[in-house]
């Protein structure tokens, strides 16, 4: 279902894991937005204007109403556009729980020990901080078995909300990888993830979006030699 | 139907999270089982309800655990949606909600615990970042009833456990709520003429008692 033109518009950064998120509920829903690509190092008038609490991305403006905090950001898509595409949370009201539960885990526990590996300045500190990113992943390995009842993805046969909350954050943990040499979705600690993320990451409502490990690379080793 | 299975709230009297969970039960006049949890020795229902955080509070309706008190407010509204609409009908009305409620939790209570736990001069980050957010959430309340309109609901259920815990944040922060925030004040007073409201909120001054235990046995004075 196509939006009018300047009826949906995304203000973000292609780096962004939080931005991804709305772009692929916006993707998954069909629905044409006209992407406002934030200049690097700037935050411009209409994001200040549109997120004063924050002053950060995403920001989805739908008839200039603005809508902050991308999963907040994704359920509202998955509501307004209800009748397009699949659904993105589930209608039942305890798979709903369990989906929201697992998104506020993957923020608010599992991204903070990632982010923790990538800034750590010692060994020990890195290492106590990939100790609880795989324990995290162990977590979310056995939610995945639950919520997904044998299918690719924690929506199922599509994808769902914590599909969107956890994916989003791939390929920063590839650059993560890359630059400490630690494996964080190893096949054989988490065999069903490590399947999931290729899932993920091929499916057509997210690979356009995906930005590339290597230029997320040179971004990341850009911010070290600051 | 929701009503014939067995509903437990696994809870601790003094937790604002708890106070939250309360509300929404009884805006929707259901009943349930309260059973208070000692957070020093946590029951085997409560580790195998919410293994991955051990906390409460938790909901467990027919023997399924729904943990994290926002996650609950929104179940408990979506369980019984033939009554008491805790979240507005309209999907941007619902955004701005959801945006509130993790507004608060980000910037008051998880900023208040910082004022009672920390030392004094470790707070002032704290301070400030809770002065703020107290005075944002004034002006996204302005001149009306509850956060929601007419109508009392999410945000304000997110919110209202802060008038049982003010009196503690204000004396450990060093300032006068009603100087801070004179409309949240007056706010918080039309909410406890709620019976929700007032039936789930604990003495202010029993909060404060706890917590200055607290303070004491973990020496943070």
């Amino acid at each position: 279902m196509a939006a009018a033109a300047g009826e949906v518009r995304l203000i973000g950064a292609w780096p962004s894991p939080f931005v991804l998120r709305p772009r692929v509920a916006l993707n998954l829903k069909g629905v044409e937005y006209e992407f406002l690509q934030e200049k690097f190092g700037e935050k411009s008038e209409l994001l200040l204007r549109s997120n004063p609490v924050y002053k950060k991305i995403p920001v989805l403006l739908h008839h200039d109403k603005p809508v902050c905090e991308s999963m907040i950001i994704v359920e509202y898509v998955d509501g307004v556009w209800a009748n397009s595409g699949q659904a993105i949370l589930p209608a039942d009201p305890y798979e709903r729980a369990l989906h929201r539960f697992w998104s506020v885990y993957i923020d608010d526990k599992w991204f903070p020990s990632i982010f923790g590996i990538g800034k750590a300045e010692t060994e020990e500190a890195k290492a106590e901080s990939a100790e609880q990113a795989w324990a995290g992943l162990k977590l979310l390995e056995e939610a995945f078995e639950k919520l997904s009842k044998g299918k690719a993805f924690f929506g199922g046969d599509t994808i769902g909300y914590v599909d969107i909350a956890l994916g989003a954050y791939l390929r920063w943990a590839n650059v993560i990888e890359q630059m400490t040499g630690l494996k964080l979705f190893d096949e054989e600690k988490t065999p069903l993830l490590a399947v999931w993320a290729e899932s993920f990451c091929a499916h057509e409502a997210v690979k356009e979006v995906m930005p590339e490990t290597e230029k997320l690379l040179e971004i990341a080793k850009m911010r070290q030699e600051k | 139907m929701a009503e014939t299975k067995e509903l437990v709230l696994l809870n601790c009297w003094v937790s604002p999270y708890g106070m939250r969970c309360r509300i929404a039960l009884a805006e929707k006049r259901v009943e349930y089982e309260h059973k208070e949890e000692n957070v020093m020795e946590k029951s085997p229902l409560l580790l195998q309800s919410n293994p991955v955080h051990k906390k409460i509070p938790v909901l467990v309706h027919g023997g399924k655990p729904v943990c994290e008190s926002l996650v609950i407010v929104q179940y408990v509204d979506e369980a019984w949606p033939d009554r008491a609409p805790l979240l507005p009908v309209d999907a941007y009305g619902r955004a701005q909600a959801r945006f509130w409620a993790d507004f608060v939790d980000k910037k008051i209570f998880e900023c208040g615990t910082k004022l009672w736990k920390l030392k004094k001069e470790a707070q002032g980050e704290a301070k400030k970042e809770f002065t703020e957010g107290l005075k944002l959430l004034e002006d996204e309340l302005g001149e009306k009833k509850y956060f929601g309109g007419d109508a009392f609901g999410f945000v304000d259920i997110a919110l209202v456990p802060l008038m049982a815990w003010f009196r503690t944040y204000e004396s450990f922060g060093s300032f006068s709520a009603e100087t801070e925030a004179p409309k949240l004040v007056a706010w918080g007073k039309r909410c406890m003429e709620r019976e929700s409201v007032a039936m789930s909120l604990p003495d202010p001054a029993k909060v404060y008692e706890l917590v200055c235990y607290i303070r004491k046995a973990f020496g943070l004075e």
